[in-house]
């Protein structure tokens, strides 16, 4: 079995004309933001940063869900997790993620029953499996993940399950581009806008502030081939002084959303919500409708909650603004490592911290 | 030696191992007796001391010692009972030597059915025999129900160093030594994966897990200057190539590209957000051999079959910013770092 239409996009020669095509096409300094962490990933994986003119400059966006997954949220899923009688379930990549104090791997070693599942519905199959037991999934993630953990809540409402719930932690992208756009430290030029997040929500939503702003927005994939090419989409409009919504991802993503933004609008209403590093953004999260409030495992299990303050020494915030770039924290690598991390995008797969530490240690 | 060792009449007594097989009573002794002894004495030696009296004439040897506690037991390609031996086996190779005894020693979980064992026992056996090692001793030892997943595996081994052998490991790695990979890597990793996970693929991918002691006898009997060699186990090529470059002191260029992985592990890795160079193998290895002996040594390795996809995937450098770097497919460089702790799949 070959994997069809991943090579292709990694294709050197391609690469190589992508890059002198937008050298030949750019006349001033521009700084474009990728959006989401797998893109960044890419990019520092590849290099593709280093294939393009020094006039462009990538800025690393805050498209990292672990890593904006406020520390509140997950001190309440490690004391949620520590209950007797729970199974708190949860994706791989957050069980290493720190709250104030830990992280769930450390909860389990110290006897709580947390399990890495590869979806939400493995946790409503554990919940009918295990009737006697309180299984908690911690729903993290865009508009990515969501419609797949509102799936999960319909089908344990379906099969009548009492004993599965949800910590939910998940977050929006387009109230955060607004966020970066609108601070005065970042000045985005064009936005790589998150690809995956698209195929859900469609892109109709774009098109009204890319015209507010004055910002070209292309919704852009994740294969090196496809970053390029979403470099060389904006590059033009900037240079041509455009300021419009592209779609480089044609090949997964439709101008209005589909069944999954339907599913996911079904169980989730819109709410305010705290990212890590970033604080409150309006309109910056999902969480249950009233009619699946019973679901919610922040009403289900009374864990005290704990006031706490962020890290200060660690400066993912800026990160996630693009303010500065990992290497730029002095922290990085000297002090913070995945081993030792102060702060989430040192441990995330999709962190921008844990891609430079991982490809490009200085 | 017959592997086949068939204990109905034990097994259908006993179907399942009870504390009492651990108890140093007569039940243990026929446990020990019917399953054990039975496939692993030689004509010489009988099972029968409280250890085994060894004979070389070679006065240097190697001797290691490894645990397997691998989940599940019985896996795509394999079983825990070939890779206590296999692993064993490979790193007494990668020293250098010809692997010639090893102990082996059970922790068995109370309630771990006895045909479980007895066909663990039967790898165990044909795995020694096709490696030409000899078990020699052991123990086992039953634990309650819940204090082990199944059985553990503790093998230890002595292999005879041939005297004409110059010394091999990382402080006999020059610049300008080809680094050479003996087969496709991150297959053991994604089959075990698989099945751990309940996640089926299109293709089954199998287990990798194969001895290297052949291939290495060959090398060093035809000649070929080994500087090193480590078996790639846990970590995968990246942790194996950080060890050797930091403990030479050298750094290490790599070509992404001419990494051999089979189409079916990239794309489960792919699925999973799991990069295969740090995907566990238990038949592969990597080699440090002087560049104009790199030709000679990929066709020595083709002849065998667990290493026929074997490949020259870069070159020992003078050492840069990190010990290992490598060349993407798109031509540029970037750092292969250590893993950190394990590899955990992606959210989206």
């Amino acid at each position: 079995m070959d994997l069809k239409y991943i090579d292709e996009y990694r294709n050197r020669e391609l690469a190589v004309r992508y890059s002198e095509m937008i050298a030949a096409e750019v006349s001033k300094p521009w700084k474009i933001m990728e959006v989401c962490g797998g893109q960044t990933n890419c990019i520092v994986r590849y290099g593709l940063d280093r294939m393009l003119p020094s006039d462009i400059t990538l800025i690393h966006g805050p498209g990292c869900p672990v890593c904006v997954t406020s520390v509140a949220l997950i001190d309440r899923a490690l004391a949620v997790a520590a209950l007797p009688g729970v199974i708190f379930c949860s994706f791989g990549d957050m069980l290493r993620v720190p709250g104030s104090s830990s992280d769930l791997l450390s909860v389990k070693a110290r006897g709580a029953d947390v399990r890495m599942v590869y979806s939400p519905l493995d946790a409503v199959s554990l919940a009918a499996a295990n009737p006697h037991r309180q299984i908690v999934f911690f729903a993290v993630g865009f508009e990515t993940t969501a419609p797949v953990t509102a799936m999960a809540v319909r089908r344990a409402e379906a099969g009548g399950l009492s004993n599965f719930s949800m910590i939910v932690a998940h977050v929006r992208v387009p109230p955060v581009m607004k966020v970066i756009l609108s601070s005065p430290n970042t000045r985005i030029d064009g936005f790589l806008a998150a690809g995956h997040v698209c195929a859900v929500t469609g892109f109709r939503e774009y098109e009204s502030f890319s015209g507010e702003y004055g910002v070209p927005v292309v919704v852009t994939g994740f294969e090196p081939l496809d970053i390029l090419q979403g470099v060389l989409m904006t590059v033009r409009q900037l240079e041509t002084g455009v300021s419009r919504v592209q779609n480089q991802y044609s090949r997964v993503v439709n101008r209005d959303s589909g069944a999954a933004w339907e599913l996911l609008d079904s169980v989730y209403e819109i709410v305010d919500r705290n990212w890590r590093g970033l604080g409150v953004i309006s309109g910056g999260g999902f969480d249950l409708r009233s009619r699946y409030r019973r679901f919610d495992a922040s009403d289900r299990f009374q864990v005290p909650s704990v006031e706490v303050e962020e890290n200060t020494g660690c400066r993912s915030g800026d990160v996630l603004k693009g303010i500065i770039t990992p290497v730029e924290c002095c922290k990085f690598s000297a002090v913070c490592t995945p081993e030792n991390p102060l702060g989430a995008p040192m441990v995330s797969s999709e962190g921008a911290c844990a891609a430079y530490y991982r490809y490009r240690r200085q | 030696m017959d592997s086949g060792a068939v204990c109905p009449r034990f097994i259908s007594r006993y179907p399942l191992v009870t504390m009492a097989h651990g108890g140093g009573g007569k039940l243990m002794n026929q446990l020990l007796e019917e399953m054990i002894h039975s496939v692993f004495k030689s004509a010489e030696e009988p099972w029968r001391h409280d250890g085994a009296l060894l004979e070389s004439s070679s006065a240097k040897m190697a001797f290691t010692t490894d645990s397997y506690v691998i989940t599940p037991l019985f896996f795509p390609g394999g079983d825990i009972g070939e890779l206590s031996v296999y692993g064993t086996v490979n790193d007494l190779a990668m020293c250098g030597s010809i692997p010639r005894w090893i102990s082996l020693a059970f922790i068995l979980e109370e309630g771990l059915p006895m045909t479980d064992l007895q066909k663990v026992i039967s790898s165990v056996a044909r795995a020694a025999e096709r490696c030409g090692v000899q078990v020699v001793t052991g123990d086992t030892k039953v634990v309650e129900k819940g204090k082990a997943d199944g059985l553990y595996i503790n093998t230890s081994g002595i292999g005879v160093m041939r005297s004409e052998t110059p010394f091999i490991g990382p402080a006999s790695v020059r610049e300008g030594d080809a680094v050479i990979i003996s087969g496709d890597v991150g297959r053991h990793g994604m089959a075990v994966m698989s099945v751990r996970e309940g996640l089926s693929f299109s293709t089954a991918i199998e287990s990798d897990m194969a001895p290297l002691n052949g291939p290495v006898d060959h090398l060093l009997t035809e000649g070929i200057p080994v500087h090193c060699m480590r078996d790639l186990t846990r970590g995968g090529l990246a942790s194996s190539l950080n060890e050797i470059a930091a403990a030479a002191g050298l750094g290490i260029y790599v070509a992404e590209e001419d990494i051999p992985v089979r189409g079916e592990v990239k794309a489960a890795c792919e699925v999973l957000g799991y990069d295969p160079l740090y995907v566990a193998n238990e038949g592969c290895m990597v080699l440090f051999v002087p560049g104009a002996a790199a030709g000679d040594t990929i066709g020595m390795l083709r002849s065998f079959d667990q290493c026929r996809n074997a490949a020259i995937i870069g070159s020992v450098v003078k050492r840069g910013i990190a010990p290992v770097t490598v060349r993407t497919v798109l031509g540029t460089s970037r750092v292969l770092d250590m893993i950190s702790g394990e590899q955990l799949p992606r959210i989206c």
